[in-house]
């Protein structure tokens, strides 16, 4: 089997979630055409994604990870578009970009790698850190709630959203690849423990468990809510919620008024 | 009557002031005249007061005189603001049934506008219509060759608009008689049009844009032209953005806005520079700074254009100052862009952007091709000396671009050698480009004389008619970055005195040109966000010859 690694160093802290990530997502490049895909990164460190592996990369700027990637879609809809961005890219940074990108039902997969805090700038808070969360900027600990990223989506028309964690491989692999073969808009929040500045492994494991799929948006809705970023409650994973519908590339097609060269006759 | 004419026609916003101006020039341009329509316009969508200022020639003229030979009044407040600048002779033409006789000393007609529409059954809108068809009239114009351009030109509702347009031809008398010309018509543009029909003809394949004044009209125009694929998405930072992955995937992209939205953008234009991905900005400038005066003119974002994007970074940066140079630098742009895979910059203002100009079609573009990879396998984006063959993903390598400091695969890097390495790469490019542009116009001349005019952008045809008579030489700048330091110096070889034309508060050309040795004497700038005049421009000239 091909390897879908590079040899290079890599950087992640020993036990990163990103690693579980990672591995997921070697699986599903294995089980595609590699050459028609891109893997587009934001800025942190899930960003170092793109240095890792052996496929189609655009390291973005941080936040615009998703623009990138819904521009790469628009430039050759021949191409699979895997968009592998933080919390902080997505939710703080580029909140814009994620809920546009869902609104318009792209056709691209979002992978948010959730560790509830900008790390490689040495813990801070970011919009899913919880409450009382303390980093280097919040001493007092985070005065804000969080935010939730899966009933924001629902609410703004994604029309694939899911929840997987790091520390359970094979499940996520499965959410990504189902993602990624969904014609539209996919959105997969990963729940990432940070091993250095906020460890979430031992809670997740206890809280974590896998959900029964196929709700309608109003059960989606609910059960998104079951747990609210802040809470100790149990940690539904799986797909929330799905629903067919027309792509934006799809409908990109347009009525053609003006050719140019009639028009230079025409303007006499 | 006088071959040269100045005419303006003006009214509330939403009266349809802008078509009735554009009508005006179609008609003097059947009759083989050179026209050049300046529009005036507030930022409001209703009410407000618009005008229309048509400078008609039997040559080029793309220039406003103080003077004017006709106003055409759809309301009351055109009259108001704009009566005192009728000539002696001048006519104004209003409508008699909205407004009383204005009390003014000159020649006026009052054509009953509501009458005309009502009579033929038409709807308000259709006063311009009736206005324009009185005006066709009074100077002498043949009906049938007025009814021949307002069928072309009014494809909606068009049997209508020629009931009103005979009506109001047969209500006025005529007072003078049109001469004939021996040239032909031809095609109008505006500047944001021939920019778009430019990169069209160098291979424009997507245009992304954020509504903004000046530029949107680029976007309204290229949503309506087979073969570019439009797109519209949720801010200035999206549109840059996703320009760049459009890039990567292999299609030619140009992006547009005024300068708020190219302060938002200029992140993405320094990874445009630093992942070497191909990136074309049309900055159409407008009154700043901040919000500032939305549909005003301004030459005032050229040191940020010229410094856009944080890091040690170059850009090609153009400043067409006519339709033509539009057309012909707007596709130059595009092609540098993907030739040397670095951010181009096309300065416009809102002049240039929205005035309607004759397109002489004096310069070829064509879609000049990149050097592509010919080896898919073991691809290095980042492979080379200076400019590296590019390849596209889904052709079989792997193709990683990125805006860290990166290796020749474009994997994250932190050596010290590695970092200088690159950067040299990028100046190389930078270099080679400049080596191309030592053939190419980054500079044109007109006229000669011991004291220079030195302009930039939209301000060229008054510049050129503001020193007609003058023995000036007149100096525009064309491509400011790379600034060809050597070959624009020798322009200046023999120049006892130098005056800048400028529309900013700041002379920010002659900060340019200081900054490469070349001194400026006098420095004329406007900032009231209205353009010069001819006889205002020639004034300050003559002031400081």
């Amino acid at each position: 089997m091909e390897n879908i690694i590079l040899p290079t160093k890599n950087t992640w802290c020993p036990g990163c979630g990103n690693f579980g990530i990672q591995n997921a997502l070697k699986e599903v490049l294995m089980e595609i055409d590699k050459n028609k895909t891109v893997v587009v990164t934001g800025i942190g460190c899930h960003g170092k994604m793109a240095d890792y592996l052996d496929v189609n990369t655009f390291y973005s700027l941080h936040g615009r990870a998703i623009p990138s990637a819904v521009g790469i879609k628009i430039g050759n809809e021949e191409l699979k578009v895997i968009c592998c961005v933080g919390d902080g890219d997505a939710y703080s940074e580029g909140i814009a970009h994620l809920i546009h990108a869902a609104k318009r039902n792209s056709n691209i997969t979002v992978l948010v790698h959730d560790n509830h805090a900008f790390s490689l700038t040495v813990k801070q808070a970011t919009s899913t850190s919880p409450r009382g969360f303390k980093g280097s900027t919040t001493p007092k600990g985070s005065i804000e709630d969080p935010i939730n990223p899966l009933e924001m989506m629902l609410s703004v028309g994604a029309t694939f959203v899911a929840r997987g964690y790091a520390g359970k491989v094979e499940h996520l692999k499965n959410l990504i690849l189902r993602g990624i073969n969904h014609q539209g808009f996919s959105f997969v929040e990963i729940l990432q423990p940070c091993i250095a500045w906020y460890n979430t492994y031992p809670a997740y494991n206890e809280r974590v468990y896998e959900m029964e799929e196929d709700l309608s948006l109003e059960d989606a809705r609910k059960k998104a809510r079951e747990w609210d970023y802040n809470s100790e409650e149990k940690i539904a994973l799986g797909v929330f919620y799905k629903k067919e519908k027309q792509t934006f590339e799809e409908q990109m097609g347009k009525v053609f008024k003006i050719n140019t060269e009639e028009l230079l006759e025409k303007s006499k | 009557m006088k071959s040269d004419m100045q005419i303006i026609i003006g009214g509330a916003a939403g009266e349809g002031s802008k078509k009735a101006g554009f009508l005006i020039a179609k008609l003097f341009n059947a009759y083989g005249y050179r026209v050049f329509i300046h529009e005036d316009y507030e930022s409001v969508i209703k009410g407000g007061h618009n005008f229309s200022h048509i400078s008609v020639s039997r040559d080029e003229k793309n220039a406003i005189s103080e003077e004017i030979d006709f106003l055409l009044a759809l309301n009351k407040e055109t009259v108001v603001r704009h009566g005192e600048k009728l000539s002696e002779e001048g006519v104004l033409l209003y409508d008699s049934n909205l407004t009383e006789e204005p009390e003014t000393n000159k020649k006026k007609v009052g054509i009953p506008l509501n009458d005309i529409v009502s009579e033929a059954g038409g709807i308000v809108l259709m006063k311009n219509t009736a206005l324009v068809s009185a005006f066709s009239k009074i100077i002498g114009m043949d009906f049938e060759k007025v009814k021949e351009v307002l069928k072309r030109e009014l494809p909606v509702k068009t049997e209508k608009n020629l009931q009103v347009a005979e009506i109001a031809h047969q209500k006025v008398e005529k007072l003078k008689e049109i001469e004939e010309t021996e040239s032909s018509p031809m095609p109008f543009l505006s500047g944001n049009e021939a920019i778009a029909l430019g990169a069209v003809a160098a291979g424009l394949e997507n245009y992304f844009g954020y509504p903004m004044t000046p530029s949107t009209s680029i976007l309204q125009f290229l949503c309506n032209v087979e073969g570019v694929r439009t797109f519209q998405p949720e801010s200035e930072i999206a549109v840059v953005n996703s320009a760049l992955g459009s890039a990567y995937a292999g299609r030619r992209t140009m992006i547009g806005t005024s300068g708020g939205g190219f302060a938002l953008m200029t992140e993405g234009i320094s990874f445009s520079a630093q992942s070497e991905t191909p990136l074309v900005v049309v900055l159409s400038q407008r009154m700043g700074p901040a919000t500032g005066v939305p549909t005003y003119e301004a030459q005032a974002d050229l040191l940020f254009a010229l410094n856009s994007g944080h890091g040690d970074m170059m850009r090609f940066v153009v400043a067409p100052g006519d339709v033509d140079e539009a057309y012909y630098l707007s596709g130059k742009a595009l092609n540098i862009s993907w030739k040397y895979q670095l951010p181009s910059i096309i300065l416009l203002d809102k002049e240039l952007s929205e005035n309607t100009y004759n397109f002489k079609k004096e310069y070829l573009v064509e879609k000049e091709e990149v050097a592509k990879a010919e080896n898919s396998e073991n691809y290095n984006r980042y492979e080379g000396e200076d400019v590296s063959p590019l390849l596209f993903p889904g052709e079989g390598g792997v193709v990683k671009t990125t805006g860290y400091e990166h290796d020749k695969k474009g994997i994250a890097t932190e050596n010290a050698e590695d970092i200088k390495k690159m950067h040299d790469k990028r100046l190389r490019k930078y270099e080679k480009l400049k080596e191309e542009l030592k053939d190419f116009e980054v500079a044109k001349t007109y006229k000669e004389g011991s004291v220079a005019i030195v302009f930039w952008g939209s301000t060229k045809g008054t510049v050129i008619e503001a020193t007609k008579g003058m023995n000036v030489k007149l100096i525009q700048l064309l491509v400011i970055q790379p600034f060809l330091e050597e070959k624009i110096k020798e322009l200046f070889n023999g120049i006892e005195k130098v005056i800048s034309v400028e529309m900013n508060a700041t002379s920010q050309m002659t900060q340019v040109l200081r900054m490469h040795g070349i001194n400026v004497d006098v420095n004329i700038t406007k900032y009231d966000g209205r353009p010069f005049t001819i006889e205002e421009l020639k004034k300050e000239i003559e002031k400081n010859l």
